[in-house]
Parts: C-alpha cells; sequence; structure tokens
C-alpha cells in the first residue's frame, strides 16, 4: 500500500499565547509502530488530539489514510481508534456495559455488540471483572479496557496516549504484548510516551518532540547513534576541574559532555567501551580527582540533553500529574 | 486471542459517509440515552430530586399554604399538585445541564467525539435520558397529591395528558439549560445561573398562590409567565378534564424555546465537541 497511514505538515495549536504545538511534521507508514517521544507538556498529547480530530489545528494540515483531518472529519473517525492519556472509559458504568454502549453507536446490533464485548474482555483479561463498575478497577485495567475499546470496529489506526504511563512493570510488559499483536495484526499504531525505553521496544521510528517542534526523528538505533549506545557519567570532586574535564572528554570522545546543573557531573555519549579507560587514565594524568564514575543506558533524558541542550524534566508543567495537566488544557480549550 | 480479533478489516471497507443518516442518528441517541439510564441505574442517588423533592415539597407547601390560600389542606389540593408538579419537573430539567457539564470534562466524551458518530448524538441522547427523570417526578408527584387525598376530576386520562404536558415542558426547557452546560466553565456554574433562571420563573407564577392576591406590577408579569400557563393547563386537565387555551399556549412557548434554543446549543456543543 502507498498511501501512509498519516502525513502531517507544519502542525500548529496555540493555546494563549503558548505554541503548545509549533509545526509538527510526521509521516507514518501504514503497518507500522511510530512512537512520539518527549517530555510532559512537549505537545505529544496535543499532536494526537490534533490527528484524532478532537482538537481543530490553529496551522499545518494533516492526511490520515489520505483524508484531510480538517475537511473530512467524519472519514478520519471511522479510521481511527483513539486511547487517551486518562482512560476515555464511563467510569460509572461496567466494562461490559461500556464496551456495549460503543458497539451500539458503532453501528453494531445489541446481539453483536455483546458477542463483541466478551470477546474483547476475553482478550483483555478482564472476564471476571467485567460486570464490576469501573472506579474499582486497577490503572492496569482500566487501560486495557480503554485500548479494548478503542478496538471495537477493528480500526486501522490507533492512537495510544501514553499508554503505560503510570503502569506497574508487569502491566506494562502486558500492554507492550499487545501492542506488538496489534501490529502483527496489520494495525497501524502512533503512541506517545516518555520512556526511550518503550519507544525503543516497540516503535519502527521515533520523532522526539520537544516544545512543540520534532527535535529528531529516526529509528531507534538512529537516535540511540545520537547519545551512544551507553553515556558515561564523571562525578567530579572539585567543580573547578570543571573546564579540564570538558576539553579532555572533547578530545578522547571527540564529543561535547553535557554538565549537570550542579556542574560536578558530566555526561558524554560513549562511542567505544575502550574510551572509557582512555579517558579516565587521561583524567589520572592530569591530576582531576574524580567522586563517582558511572555507565548508563541512554535515557531520555540524555537523547534530550544531547538534541536540545536542556534536560527533558525542565520544562514539565510543575511535575504535573495527569489529572493536572488534563484539567491545564481542558482550562485553555474550554 | 483468536487473530480474527484484532484484525482490522482493509480500510477502505470501513469509510463510512462523511454524514451520519437520519436513521443511524436516531439511534446512536437512543444508545446515549441508554446510557444515561445505566448510570441511573449504578448511581441511583442521582434520582434524588426527582423522588424525594416531590414529597416533601407536596408535604411541606400544602400545610404550610393550605390553609392561609384555601381555607384547608383538602380544598388546596387541586391548586398546588398541578403548581408543584411544574415546578418539580421543571427543576429537574437544570440537571441535564449540570450533567451535562460534568459528562463533557471527563475522558469518556473524547471517545465520543473521536467515534464516527453523529456529533450530536451524546447531547440528543442526554435530553432523551432525562425524560425518564421527568417521568418519575410526575408520577411521584400525583401518587403523594393522591396519597394526601387529591381526586383528579380529570379521571386517569386528564391526569396523563397534564403529566405529558409538563414532560414535554421540562424538555424544552433543558434545551436552555443544556445550552448554558455546554457554554459553561463548570458545573457549579451551570447550577447557579439555571437556578437564577428558574427561581423567578416557577415563583413568579400562579404555581402556589391565586394570581388576584398579587400585586398589580406583579399580576402582569405572572399573567405572560408561561409556567403559569402551564399550571393552568395542568389543573384544568388534571382536575376537570378539558383541554384549555393554555395547553396552546403552554405547546407553542415550549415550541418557541426549542426554536431559540436547540439550534445554539447544538452549535455550542458541535464547535466545542
Amino acid at each position: 500500500m502507498n498511501t501512509n497511514a498519516i502525513e502531517a505538515q507544519g502542525l500548529v495549536k496555540i493555546f494563549g499565547d503558548n505554541r503548545a504545538v509549533d509545526g509538527v511534521d510526521l509521516t507514518v507508514r501504514t503497518g507500522t509502530v511510530y512512537g512520539v517521544l518527549g517530555p510532559n507538556g512537549a505537545g505529544k498529547t496535543t499532536t494526537i488530539r490534533m490527528l484524532a480530530t478532537l482538537l481543530r489545528p490553529d496551522g499545518g494540515e494533516a492526511r490520515i489514510f489520505g483524508h484531510d483531518i480538517a475537511r473530512e472529519g467524519a472519514a478520519v473517525r471511522s479510521l481511527i481508534g483513539v486511547t487517551g492519556q486518562y482512560a476515555s472509559v464511563d467510569e460509572t458504568l461496567s466494562a461490559t456495559e461500556n464496551l456495549v454502549v460503543f458497539g451500539r453507536l458503532l453501528g453494531l446490533s445489541a446481539r453483536a455488540a455483546r458477542a463483541k464485548s466478551a470477546e474483547l474482555l476475553e482478550e483483555f483479561s478482564l472476564t471476571d471483572a467485567a460486570r464490576r463498575p469501573l472506579r474499582n478497577y486497577s490503572g492496569g485495567m482500566r487501560r486495557r479496557l480503554d485500548l479494548a475499546a478503542s478496538l471495537i470496529a477493528r480500526p486501522p489506526l490507533i492512537f495510544l496516549d501514553e499508554p503505560t504511563t503510570g503502569l506497574d512493570p508487569r502491566t506494562r510488559n502486558q500492554m507492550w504484548d499487545t501492542i506488538r499483536r496489534l501490529v502483527a495484526d496489520g494495525s497501524t499504531v502512533l503512541l506517545t510516551t516518555q520512556y526511550l525505553d518503550e519507544a525503543d521496544q516497540l516503535a519502527d521510528r521515533i520523532a522526539v518532540i520537544d516544545r512543540g517542534t520534532v527535535v529528531a526523528e529516526g529509528t531507534a538505533d538512529e537516535l540511540k547513534a545520537t547519545v551512544g549506545a551507553q553515556s558515561l557519567q564523571v562525578g567530579l570532586a572539585d567543580a573547578d576541574d570543571l573546564g579540564t574535564a570538558l576539553s579532555l572528554v572533547q578530545q578522547v570522545f571527540g564529543a561535547a559532555g553535557a554538565v549537570a546543573p550542579e556542574g560536578l557531573r558530566v555526561t558524554v555519549p560513549v562511542p567505544h567501551a575502550e574510551a572509557v579507560a582512555d579517558l579516565l587514565v587521561r583524567f589520572r594524568d592530569a591530576g582531576v580527582p574524580i567522586d563517582s564514575v558511572s555507565l548508563d543506558k541512554p535515557t531520555l533524558d540524555e537523547v534530550f540533553l544531547n538534541l536540545t541542550g536542556h534536560a527533558a524534566s525542565d520544562d514539565a508543567p510543575a511535575a504535573g500529574s495527569p489529572e493536572n495537566t488534563r484539567n491545564d488544557t481542558e482550562k485553555v480549550t474550554a | 486471542m483468536s487473530t480474527a480479533t484484532l484484525a482490522p478489516a482493509p480500510h477502505t471497507a470501513t469509510i463510512q459517509p462523511a454524514r451520519v443518516g437520519l436513521a443511524a442518528t436516531v439511534s446512536q441517541s437512543f444508545t446515549m440515552a441508554y446510557r444515561g439510564l445505566l448510570k441511573v441505574r449504578h448511581t441511583p442517588e442521582q434520582l434524588i430530586d426527582v423522588t424525594f423533592q416531590p414529597i416533601i415539597f407536596t408535604l411541606m407547601f400544602t400545610y404550610l399554604f393550605g390553609g392561609a390560600v384555601s381555607g384547608s389542606v383538602g380544598a388546596y389540593l387541586p391548586l398546588i399538585i398541578p403548581g408543584i408538579l411544574a415546578q418539580t419537573v421543571i427543576t429537574a430539567s437544570v440537571v441535564t445541564g449540570v450533567q451535562l457539564r460534568e459528562d463533557m470534562d471527563k475522558g469518556v466524551f473524547d471517545r465520543f467525539r473521536s467515534l464516527p458518530i453523529a456529533r450530536i448524538a451524546p447531547l440528543a441522547g442526554a435530553l432523551l435520558a432525562d425524560t425518564v427523570r421527568y417521568l418519575v417526578a410526575t408520577t411521584i408527584t400525583f401518587l403523594t397529591g393522591l396519597v394526601m387525598g387529591w381526586r383528579p376530576g380529570g379521571g386517569f386520562g386528564g391526569v396523563v395528558l397534564a403529566g405529558l404536558l409538563v414532560i414535554v415542558c421540562a424538555w424544552a426547557l433543558s434545551w436552555i439549560f443544556a445550552y448554558i452546560g455546554v457554554i459553561a466553565r463548570s458545573a457549579t456554574f451551570v447550577q447557579g445561573v439555571s437556578f437564577m433562571v428558574l427561581f423567578p420563573l416557577t415563583f413568579l407564577s400562579n404555581a402556589f398562590v391565586e394570581v388576584d392576591t398579587l400585586p398589580g406590577w406583579m399580576q402582569a408579569f405572572v399573567e405572560v409567565n408561561p409556567v403559569s400557563h402551564l399550571v393552568s393547563a395542568v389543573r384544568s386537565l388534571a382536575n376537570e378534564g378539558l383541554v384549555t387555551a393554555d395547553v396552546g399556549w403552554t405547546l407553542l412557548s415550549a415550541a418557541v424555546v426549542v426554536v431559540i434554543f436547540a439550534p445554539i446549543a447544538v452549535r455550542s456543543y458541535l464547535r466545542k465537541a
């Protein structure tokens, strides 16, 4: 198929004087998982809401399987399933009732809606809890039901907004398996995440977004190459040595080290493991005392430091809990 | 899992016409109404205003004003029951706006908006489901009256018609509150504004007192107040089985409210949705 699932050019959304999304381009090939990686407040949710026709873009355009989101909203909605960051299911209803209502809305007969609901609850291991009202559900159960609700109509494109945020590791792995199965069956998935690990596990391609713009795009390997497979953290004993340390890092690794806010820790991507030994020897020769050394897998923070020059958490609005962030967006959109 | 569960249909097959047809719109609205009723079943406390309020108000007003207005409680019943009925059911229609606002603030509304359904269905469904609330309020008010000794001369038919008239009016008025619900920022605001509209409308009418006891300037307002026409129409229907001109005036007022408020409520709702 030569149609792309998503083609977006220059999407813009402005809330008051905040350019929440500021010229986002995305191209998602049919049958792939596309990861949108970024911290809270980067514009991930706003981008999804525009693509899902829940928010009208203030600029730019996007097509879903060739259908314009602004002009052909109804056609777009028949091709997508949306699973929000905040469970978009009815709290007061039971799981079965939720799925039956959504199924009926999508044109299934009462009997077909019931059958579909039973089938999906079985698939998502929710059968035991099917009759309980959702307010008694755990976060993981709610997310699973939410995803199940998005799959009733078997939409070819599924938006997953932070599908695993707040889930425990076991539930997260279950969710990952489900997403992999969706794609194996031919669906296209666009997921947002704050975790590099998750994007790495699931996505064929990743866009890193920050302050409303795409700062990098590529496969997980390409992105990781920008920060190195691993990164070295050197804790200095004396802040006065910072200048010397940075120039040594530059000489040995051929890359600029990023300095942590307190001015004592230098982080740098590691091109190959032997270079670490070389650097430590150079430090000793230069008489730069070291407090600590650690090798870390690259994290979102490092990708961010590397791509944007600031930490991922810098601009998170008051480390907002999901509820807070949602309320904030609601206020601006209202 | 079965592969069939998750395999997406070829996407060309799922494309629906850009506009949802009338039959589908009606069916989706009924599904949304069904959802509203399911919510009531899970949280029956939502019905407290249409169950206990009619009982308490009927008892309270009848014993409080019965002697003063009509000389005795028994003589006051034919006057007060239609009045209480109109007041209770109209008050119940405010909840439409409040609940709509609460609903729209929840995540589930995002899903409704992202489904390929008629965008009007959630609004239409909410208004439809609320007619059940009006039915409950109407039935309980009539039953309370009967228990207290009210014997409507209009018979069963007259009482049923009177009840239907009140329900139609409440439904018409609920478009006003739905509009306020759609444009308001919070449910509390909806509640506040709606009661500001409601109190003058229901109390400055002939619902509780004889109009000729009022000062002249107030009589002028009471005479034109649609709620007065509604109460008079209900009184003639239930007490005498007569269809008076007030029925016509009431239905006309209800139609005017719907003609004005339904389009603006729908338009504001679609703009938000």
